[in-house]
């Protein structure tokens, strides 16, 4: 779009009311970019300048309000700003802030009337109108979730809000991204009023003609800081005890949530216009950063075109499930049977004998009841679900069946049994999905009739919440299938990765090397405290050792001897092995039996203080920020062999898989971005470093040095090309 | 050029609420008594004085816009008397002294006065807020955490255990108990009068010789639920990731007192004291501050008496008597084992755990308690020293002549 094209358009009645309405040519959704602040600062110049005009209503002529910035727009930015000196920058990034503060000094009254959605630059812009009439609607929704993406709203959110509401209640919003409904939005005074759609322009015209006024609180002589400012007695604790709690929280890792809170402190102090720069200087740091690309990249950009159908083959017709055969009532199995039955999927849950298939529907009438307790589903509707799940133990249920899952022991001969029997009563084009989390789909294949029908669907534990679903390709599964899969995985709501089929796939190598080194270091004599603190302030959910515990040492030791039977040629133990055979000789099991790499009683955990006496500290301990680096790096060069193996396809995949399937740091934006975001050169001279410490296993694949070399990267103009299908 | 100690005056300790004996005097009036009393014990032509640098940690309110003016003149000395207000966090009361000695020793003053004062109970402790916990940025830059929670990341950090810490407190009290019981404070305390003459206090207020390591066990720690529940916990870690967690176990038992109190030093030069016919004491020897980690910000004592001693061209063997501030128990029992000092040579009367830590006036109380104690024993040489919020420590060699 050019500058010149009308995003805004003008229209001005008999009562001296400007009609600005937002709508944006060929968009379903107004988004801000630079045509629509030209068309908007057009406007603006219209409403000051032309004296039969006495206010303006700002509108949208979509659906929704405006849904914020245009962020593919803004990550081609990223990259086009680089090298930009900070006199530059400023002005780049000041732009939408400026064109807000002309808004509401123009003069003349102006109200946002709120027709629906209102999210991040299009509620900035509701907050510099002078006054604000919201739709009340059920699909109407406001807030500013910049920092989910490590941005902050840098054209006057961080600003206004609390000189609206106060420091403290404008936290919430600000720090977590909190949305707010029309009801939530009118209590906290985000808003003056609500209104039905049809009355929202007839009270915003009200507003005008009788109440007008065109000078915000802030501007008004004498305006008092609501609750204080960041200094005030009753705030300041905000602050002190704030400031402790987000690095607590966020250990320093994530910039957005730091520069809003010093907006809020910094600003809060100042004049607006002098605040207004502040927010902007804190915006031109957040947004330069590795951080905010990475997060804007995976988070965003990434997975909504994985949810697109990056990877859906074209050419064949849309599929929805009707009727999904779950095999396995086990925690996984029930956990998607509620998922598909959520989404309205008739699902015959099947295991061995129906008390174990009853058991699976448990899950879902306690999660299900779980939320009507709370108020957030009514019993109809959960019963409603609850009747599409229908436990059995009769694979005949199956012959109408358009889609299975087999979730069952993760034990070849088990599911080859399983796979023979569904062979025998599905229909020709049903799709016979494993969720194996390390089992060969290509070898599982094997055992069916027809094996281009058959893919692997990882999905994660729990099910109904975790948002990844890992679909594996095997070497015979035709493209029909893997289009099928995709718009299965599209319908229960979940993100997709496609992978190519090799041991461990991509998820469970990624974690696996992870934890694998990380327990390596107890044999190196790291101090096992050290391990965890530093694998949690590098952002792991959890330490390495508390996760296996968790797990369960025996499961880890018998899936390490399955996998050694299983592939003997291409087995190698890993770091890990005989650390874990050593506890489970011990008994020490994990969790589960109150001791493992921990002691468990009822006050908590404690790391066992054998650890010790079997692996003797070293008197030099490494340094942690050397060991932050080696579990951030250790996964990531993991994750670029994988793509040099060709198990992925696309960096996305990597990175989306990373961080919603297996807890790799939302801030790295996966290890693709993360490796990016340190430049490939740089990630490669540190991993060397790294290897030449700590061993080969952080040593980085000849991709890396020859991308390096190039001055290639994972994304952005000098990317590699993405790799086509599958690997041979 | 030499910088000689003359005289060594103090208040009582009240404590530090609003029913402690200090709690109905101005702070202004409390930090003015000391001044007094130095002029008329030395029968001072006060006028003579060059420059009067007071210690004061919260300078807002009745405390700020520089009290040691506001003293001085409360003191009615002469207006020609300078003052100057210092502000090192629990150092400022020591380093007010040392600024007052280098005027002296730099040839730009022959008499001088340093001094501290903190009224906690009228300008409570955090009164001046102050970037350090407040501006987001460098809370974050900082690792900053509560001062209690720093304690007990140091005591973790040296594995010392809740017995041990309290056992030093019990001593603490017993020391100051049995000072006060052989009246070896009664050369520099000097009881506190109001405007119309009432003697408000005569004795610290805050000692109970009674304390015994089972009367301490029943205080619950202090700060474990504040470092817990309010990330500051948390953040210890991230600079200290070799722990697993923090032990708390400073409790109000083992931790210095929030006290009100008042303290001054008469210095001078060896012309000063031929010329105002006043008796030389001690000589200031050296004095040094450091900086160190300003989340544990309690270990900087041994390097700044390092710095000291090597200043002075001493080693720790030719320190007789050692005074420490009792902040925590931690600081004393971190710095006796990391500077290999004998219980018995440290602290000897006490120290803050008993008798309060009056935080702008500490410095130049315990200062003084050490001339006391040199001067008792016979002894020659004494090392002062103080732990210093954000990551210092501030010290200061003297020895009698």
């Amino acid at each position: 779009m050019n500058s010149r094209t009308t995003v805004v358009r003008c229209e001005v009645d008999a009562d001296g009311i400007a009609l600005l309405t937002i709508d944006y040519p060929g968009k379903s959704m107004n988004v801000i970019d630079q045509a629509f602040m030209d068309s908007l600062q057009h406007c603006i110049d219209r409403v000051r300048n032309d004296a039969s005009i006495k206010g303006a209503i700002i509108t949208s002529g979509k659906e929704a309000f405006v849904a914020g910035a245009d962020l593919t727009a803004m990550e081609q930015n990223l990259e086009n700003t680089a090298d930009d000196p900070p006199p530059v920058l400023f002005e780049k990034y000041g732009s939408l802030s400026r064109l807000f503060r002309n808004l509401e000094t123009c003069g003349k009254p102006v109200v946002a009337a709120i027709n629906g959605v209102a999210m991040g630059g299009g509620f900035e812009l509701a907050l510099a109108c002078h006054h604000r009439v919201l739709v009340d609607a059920p699909t109407a929704v406001v807030g500013l979730p910049e920092v989910q993406l490590g941005l902050l709203p840098g054209a006057g959110g961080t600003q206004r809000l609390p000189r609206l509401i106060g420091i403290q209640a404008a936290m919430p919003y600000l720090l977590e991204g909190k949305h707010a409904t029309p009801q939530q939005a009118l209590e906290a005074g985000l808003v003056h009023e609500l209104a039905p759609p049809a009355e929202l322009i007839a009270r915003a015209r009200r507003w005008l003609l009788e109440t007008p006024k065109a000078v915000q609180p802030w501007d008004e002589k004498g305006f008092r800081f609501p609750g204080g400012n960041a200094l005030d007695p009753r705030v300041a604790p905000a602050f002190v005890v704030g400031n402790t709690m987000l690095q607590a929280n966020t250990h320093q890792n994530l910039p957005a949530p730091q520069a809003i809170q010093s907006c809020l402190y910094e600003g809060s102090l100042l004049p607006i216009d002098k605040a207004l720069r502040v927010e902007v200087k804190y915006l031109m740091t957040v947004a330069r950063g590795p951080v905010a690309r990475g997060m804007v990249r995976t988070l965003f950009i990434s997975k909504t075109k994985a949810e697109k159908g990056l990877h859906r083959p074209a050419g064949f017709p849309p599929f929805t499930s009707r009727k999904l055969g779950m095999i396995g009532a086990g925690m996984m199995g029930g956990g998607i049977a509620l998922v598909a039955a959520r989404r309205g999927v008739e699902v015959v849950l099947i295991d061995r004998d129906q008390a174990t298939a009853e058991r699976g529907k448990g899950y879902a009438e306690k999660s299900l009841s779980k939320q009507v307790e709370r108020g957030r589903m009514t019993p109809d509707k959960r019963d409603a679900i609850l009747a599409r799940i229908h436990p059995s133990t009769d694979y005949e249920l199956l012959r109408d069946a358009d889609m299975v899952v087999e979730a069952v022991f993760e034990d070849r001969a088990v599911k080859a049994e399983v796979t023979r029997r569904l062979d025998a009563v599905l229909p020709a084009d049903c799709v016979l999905a494993s969720n194996t989390s390390a089992l060969p789909i290509t070898l599982l294949a094997q055992a069916s009739t027809r094996p281009e029908r058959f893919i692997g669907l990882h999905f994660f534990s729990p099910a109904d919440k975790m948002p990844l679903v890992e679909v594996i390709r095997g070497k015979a599964t035709n493209d029909a299938t893997l289009a099928r899969a995709l718009d299965f995985v599209g319908q229960l709501k979940k993100t997709p990765i496609v992978v190519n089929d090799a041991r461990g796939f991509f998820t469970s190598r990624f974690i696996g090397a992870f934890v694998d080194d990380a327990i390596g270091m107890v044999a190196e004599g790291v101090n096992p405290a050290l391990i965890e603190n530093c694998a949690r302030h590098a952002g792991m959910p959890v330490g390495p050792l508390a996760i296996t515990d968790e797990l369960s040492i025996d499961l880890s030791v018998h899936a390490g001897e399955a996998q050694a039977k299983e592939f003997p040629d291409e087995y190698r133990p890993g770091r890990s092995v005989p650390v874990l055979r050593k506890l489970f000789e011990l008994g020490r099991l994990g969790r589960k039996n109150g001791k493992g790499f921990y002691d468990y009683d009822e006050s908590g955990k404690v790391l066992w203080p054998g650890l010790a006496e079997l692996y003797p500290l070293k008197p030099v301990q490494p340094k942690p920020h050397d060991l932050k680096q080696r579990i951030l790096y250790v996964q990531a060069v993991e994750a670029a062999r994988a793509m040099e193996e060709g198990v992925l396809l696309s960096p996305a995949d990597g990175d989306l898989g990373a961080i919603f399937g297996v807890g790799y740091p939302a801030y790295t934006g996966g290890p693709f971005c993360f490796i990016d975001g340190v430049g490939v050169a740089a990630f490669v001279a540190e991993a060397d470093r790294l290897a030449d410490l700590f061993g080969e296993q952080l040593r980085p694949p000849q991709l890396l040095r020859d991308m390096a070399s190039r001055g290639q990267t994972f994304y952005g103009r000098t990317a590699i090309a993405a790799r086509q299908g599958r690997f041979a | 050029m030499d910088a000689f100690i003359f005289d060594h005056v103090r208040t009582p300790r009240a404590r530090g609420k609003a029913d402690g004996s200090l709690h109905e005097v101005t702070s202004v009036w409390l930090a003015s008594r000391p001044l007094a009393a130095l002029a008329e014990r030395n029968r001072l032509d006060a006028s003579a004085v060059e420059e009067v640098v007071m210690g004061c940690v919260s300078p807002v309110g009745e405390q700020g816009g520089n009290i040691a003016r506001m003293a001085v003149l409360a003191a009615d000395w002469d207006q020609t008397v300078p003052a100057i207000s210092v502000e090192r966090a629990c150092g400022s009361g020591l380093e007010a002294v040392a600024i007052a000695a280098g005027k002296v020793m730099s040839g730009q003053a022959d008499l001088t006065v340093g001094a501290g004062v903190e009224s906690m109970s009228r300008v409570p402790m955090g009164s001046s807020g102050g970037a350090w916990a407040q501006d987001p940025t460098m809370s974050a830059k900082t690792h900053f955490i509560m001062q209690g929670v720093s304690a007990d990341l140091l005591a973790t950090l040296h594995g010392q255990t809740r017995r041990d810490l309290d056992a030093y407190a019990v001593e603490s009290h017993r020391r100051a108990a049995r000072a006060w019981s052989e009246g070896r404070f009664a050369r520099s305390v000097t009881p506190v009068k109001d405007f119309v003459g009432l003697t408000l206090i005569e004795r610290d207020e805050t000692v109970r010789p009674e304390t015994t390591i089972e009367s301490l066990s029943a205080l619950k720690p202090a700060f474990a639920e504040m470092g817990q529940k309010y990330g500051y916990d948390a953040v210890a870690l991230q600079r200290y990731p070799q722990l697993q967690r923090i032990e708390h176990m400073h409790h109000a038992g083992n931790s210095s007192g929030i006290v009100d109190g008042a303290g001054a030093v008469l210095l001078g030069s060896a012309a000063a004291a031929a010329k105002h016919d006043l008796k030389p004491r001690a000589r200031i020897r050296s004095f040094a501050a450091i900086g160190s980690d300003p989340t544990l910000m309690l270990d900087g004592p041994a390097a700044a008496a390092r710095r000291a001693l090597e200043r002075a061209g001493m080693q720790p063997s030719d320190i007789d008597l050692w005074e420490l501030n009792e902040a925590f128990s931690t600081v004393v029992l971190t710095f006796m084992s990391v500077m290999g000092v004998p219980h018995e040579c440290i602290n000897v009367n006490g120290g803050a755990i008993a008798m309060g830590h009056p935080l702008g006036a500490s410095g130049a109380m315990i200062l003084g308690t050490a001339l006391d104690e040199l001067e008792r024993t016979g002894k020659g040489a004494a090392l002062v020293s103080l732990c210093v919020a954000a990551g210092m420590a501030t010290a200061m060699v003297i020895e009698r002549v």
